[in-house]
């Protein structure tokens, strides 16, 4: 073992829930993608072609930064949150609590995981926007940031979230009252800017706002707020949610009694 | 179930330095955030190789101090040090020796065995490694469930699968923590094999039961557990010595009313309706008394037609011990 890294440990925790994917491919892979299908179908041909363009792109083509970031967030967290509390739920966190791996290296292998399989869905799910309009994007690379950014920065919440729920209510009860209607307020559907005062500067408290913003001007170069304010937010929601991580591992809260 | 051998190269884990012990606790205490006391001051050293046995009521603290050792508890005060690395500051040499059982039938109960086992070992710091795998769940007779869910196999199944999750990465130590709850007789005494068969292979065992018959029948040294506090440790033979009491029965031709009273004072005492004469003796005194009791006992004229000896269980010795501590 390398004294100063346990790579297997990571490697063998990541794999461990990429098998859970596999197992559970229905659930985790096709109903997302269902979900987005009736989306398009909903918002994208029945609703979206009453609604004209917005910033001179079609309504259907600018839901779709916003569809892949709703998955993004909604299964990120759910992964992540339901990888570290199962084990603590069923009792086989011991064998995690005593073995020699280092706090970061069990993030890295269930967040990586739970990242890693939304990245996978969100790329899915823009496979299956482009059969229903074309999607174009003005900057791939600052796209695949996004994307890695926001799977990583959301796993890290649900991990946290994983961590404190001592409950399978708690663990629902956030994604459900808290991130799904953050990311519909968040501008999914919809541009921010078109909200009348005070709701605009309401949404500004949404950090979702800025992750969808960002994400958005990737695909179509226009953003509801400053590119770089979204990099900043994503950034430090990243940070703070790393350091609530290193907090639970240093006290043993919710892990050690 | 296949017994491991001490033949068996592949099982067979690095003897630790001589001389050092395996497990070396020094002033371990644990107030749980309730208040409530757990360990008290428990000072012990386990001996490289051995089977030592931690035996105690529910609730005495054994758990609380397997827990300690192996990481998944923090210590309120004291040190450990396992093979000479303390736990908290060289927490990957420490707990990269140690295998734990726990007590409770935890398994993810979706997966497959050899699964759940590459898991183990890849935690523990060890590249894959299918033969061994395969090697350590035919020995456990599990190869057969190797493609079954987990939730489909028998409890016994499942306890003998936790034991192959802790052998994954070839530990030094090896933990049971209470191995033989809920488990029929037969599997108990494979267990008891399995584990005689792997401290002829190197590894150190430390099991803890409230079954004093697993203790009696496997441990080399006995270590007596109360309220926290570590009441006894000492070989088995020579606590059974210590503390164990011998007694012998004479079988009477003629039922007697009442103690004769040439043999009164001898602390002999009548029982099954006069038709038994029984004395008590002290195995640590230097004469037992018997040959003097015998030649009284015929100079009284009480006949007997038989006689046999018995002596006190380590179960009886742990309940006088508990009953001294309380």
């Amino acid at each position: 073992m390398n004294p100063t890294m346990n790579l297997y440990a990571v490697r063998a925790i990541y794999l461990y829930e990429m098998s859970r994917t596999a197992r559970t491919l229905l659930q985790s892979v096709v109903s997302p993608v269902i979900s987005t299908t009736l989306y398009f179908i909903v918002f994208g041909a029945a609703i979206g072609t009453r609604i004209s363009q917005i910033d001179g792109v079609s309504y259907g083509a600018f839901i779709v930064p916003g569809l892949i970031m709703l998955t993004l967030l909604t299964q990120s967290v759910m992964n992540a949150s339901f990888g570290i509390y199962f084990p603590r739920f069923v009792g086989t966190i011991y064998e995690i609590l005593s073995a020699p791996v280092s706090s970061f290296e069990i993030v890295l292998g269930y967040v990586g995981a739970a990242a890693t399989k939304s990245i996978v869905l969100g790329l899915i799910i823009l496979a299956t926007s482009d059969l229903f309009v074309p999607v174009r994007i003005a900057h791939p690379v600052w796209m695949v940031a996004f994307l890695v950014l926001t799977a990583v920065s959301a796993s890290l919440f649900g991990f946290i979230l994983g961590l404190w729920a001592d409950s399978f209510e708690k663990l629902q009860v956030v994604p459900l009252l808290i991130i799904t209607p953050l990311t519909f307020l968040g501008g999914t559907f919809y541009s921010t800017n078109i909200l009348e005062e005070p709701w605009r500067t309401i949404t500004l408290f949404d950090p979702i706002v800025y992750l969808i913003s960002g994400f958005r001007w990737s695909f179509f170069n226009i953003a509801e707020v400053n590119v770089g304010l979204s990099l900043g937010v994503t950034l430090l929601f990243m940070a703070i949610c790393l350091a609530i991580v290193w907090w639970f591992f240093k006290t043993g809260y919710r892990l050690k009694n | 179930m296949h017994s491991l051998t001490a033949s068996d190269a592949q099982i067979r884990p690095a003897r630790a330095s001589a001389g050092m012990s395996a497990i070396s606790i020094r002033n371990l205490s644990k107030t749980y955030a309730s208040g409530f006391q757990a360990l008290k001051d428990i000072t012990l050293e386990i001996r490289h190789g051995e089977i030592f046995a931690l035996l105690g009521p529910n609730g005495a603290g054994k758990t609380t101090l397997i827990n300690i050792v192996c990481g998944i508890v923090t210590p309120s005060a004291g040190s450990v040090r396992v093979g000479g690395h303390d736990i908290a500051a060289h927490y990957r040499a420490a707990r990269a020796m140690i295998g734990l059982v726990p007590q409770e039938l935890t398994t993810d109960a979706f997966e497959t065995p050899p699964a759940t086992m590459r898991l183990s070992r890849g935690l523990f710091g060890k590249a894959g490694n299918p033969a061994y795998i395969e090697k350590v769940l035919r020995q456990l007779s599990l190869w057969d469930k190797r493609n079954s869910r987990i939730v489909t196999l028998s409890g016994g199944m499942k306890r003998r699968l936790l034991i192959a999750k802790a052998l994954a990465h070839e530990p030094q130590i090896l933990f049971l923590d209470e191995p033989s709850a809920g488990v029929d007789v037969e599997l108990r005494k494979d267990m008891w094999q399995l584990v005689r068969s792997l401290r002829a292979s190197g590894v150190t065992i430390i099991l803890t039961t409230h079954y004093i018959e697993e203790a009696e029948e496997m441990a080399d040294r006995v270590g007596v557990i109360n309220k926290g506090e570590l009441i006894v440790v000492e070989d088995k033979v020579e606590l059974m010595r210590k503390l164990g009491r011998k007694q012998l029965t004479l079988e009477l031709r003629e039922p007697l009313a009442a103690i004769p009273a040439a043999l009164s004072g001898r602390g002999l005492a009548l029982a099954a309706d006069g038709r038994q004469l029984i004395y008590s003796y002290d195995t640590r005194s230097e004469g037992t008394g018997i040959t003097d009791l015998l030649d009284a006992i015929r100079n009284a004229g009480v006949k007997f037609k038989d006689l046999q000896t018995t002596q006190s269980s380590l179960e009886d010795i742990f309940v006088g011990l508990l009953r001294q501590g309380s």
